[in-house]
């Protein structure tokens, strides 16, 4: 039974998350995680400072639901379905271990930033808060996120959501070639 | 019952993200220092098949349930929203860690710290919204 403990391979990983874009197309929907940040903002009340927020939320009930599922899912995944512990490459382990971060390959997220003891720590509080709001922010700027430019953008063959994947990866790129050595070094 | 539908897709997704790993801070760590395929191999993977399939349901105008359009607008044109938008968010994505999917995902898991992130996107979300007319787009 160990099995169900390991993690799933890119090769079976992969192709559903293309499942999960194709049902969500027959299903009438476009496979968009972050538009949910925006409903969230409508549903309380942003309405009223920016027209950006006044629309039919209730069009977007369905994205609500299917978000409310993804949480079940990590619950069940994380208490029956896993040990917890994502084992990387041994170098970038090493090169974590060197920014004080120690839990790499014992755990799934890094208990020096994810525990709940950590976040009496003010630079903790400031890495999760600013990581939030450019995440928040970039999406809408770029009018999508991983899920509607990486997968459904780009399977359209849309160049806008190339530009915006270049810029992940410039941003991504930037942040831990030269702001992880001055958070962490 | 329709809702149910999603329920359902919701939880499949959840358990995807999670037993993917692609909601391991570590893993995108590790995937913009490319020391592993694993995460390149998923995107990679899903993008395969995803190009194929909205190209068949194009080139035979396959319908959604219902018979309504499927939803593959083409986005609008531009550059910089695009680039800076997407900087933005790459930023973000590699310190916290989590892209909005996974975000949730978490949140289920029982990571109390994440809802601070959640509460972070939600604050950029309406900066957003806020000041949209001043940025280039």
């Amino acid at each position: 039974m160990e099995f169900i403990y390991e993690p799933w391979p890119w090769y079976v990983s992969g192709p559903l998350i293309a499942l999960t874009m194709f049902i969500l197309l027959f299903l009438g929907k476009q496979f968009g995680m972050s538009s949910n940040l925006r409903t969230a903002c409508a549903i309380g009340g942003a309405g009223k400072v920016s027209d950006f927020f006044k629309f039919d939320w209730k069009s977007q009930r369905w994205n609500l639901i299917l978000v409310l599922g993804a949480a079940i899912g990590g619950f069940i995944s994380a208490n029956y379905l896993s040990n917890n512990e994502v084992k990387i490459n041994e170098d970038v382990a090493l090169k974590l271990n060197s920014y004080g971060i120690e839990s790499t390959q014992q755990a799934y997220l890094p208990t020096e930033i994810f525990s709940t003891e950590s976040l009496s720590d003010p630079k903790v509080l400031a890495i999760l808060i600013v990581g939030g709001f450019l995440v928040g922010f970039g999406a809408r700027y770029a009018g999508g996120c991983t899920s509607g430019h990486a997968i459904s953008g780009l399977s359209n063959l849309q160049l806008p959501s190339l530009i915006a994947v270049i810029g992940f990866f410039i941003g991504g790129l930037v942040m831990i070639n030269f702001i992880f050595p001055l958070i962490f070094g | 019952m329709k809702s149910i539908i999603y329920l359902i897709v919701g939880v499949f997704f959840g358990i995807l993200m999670y037993k993917s790993e692609a909601a391991s801070w570590f893993r995108i760590y590790e995937m913009f220092e490319f020391g592993a395929f694993h995460m390149y191999g998923i995107i990679g993977s899903a993008l395969f098949l995803g190009v194929i399939g909205t190209s068949l349901i194009k080139k035979f105008d396959i319908k959604a349930l219902g018979g309504q359009e499927m939803q593959l607008k083409p986005k609008d044109k531009s550059i910089a929203r695009y680039l800076i938008g997407g900087t933005l968010f790459g930023l973000g994505w590699a310190l916290a860690g989590a892209c909005p999917g996974p975000m949730y995902v978490l949140a289920g898991s029982g990571y109390v710290s994440i809802l601070i992130v959640i509460g972070g996107a939600l604050l950029g979300t309406f900066v957003y919204g806020v000041i949209k007319n001043k940025l280039p787009h």
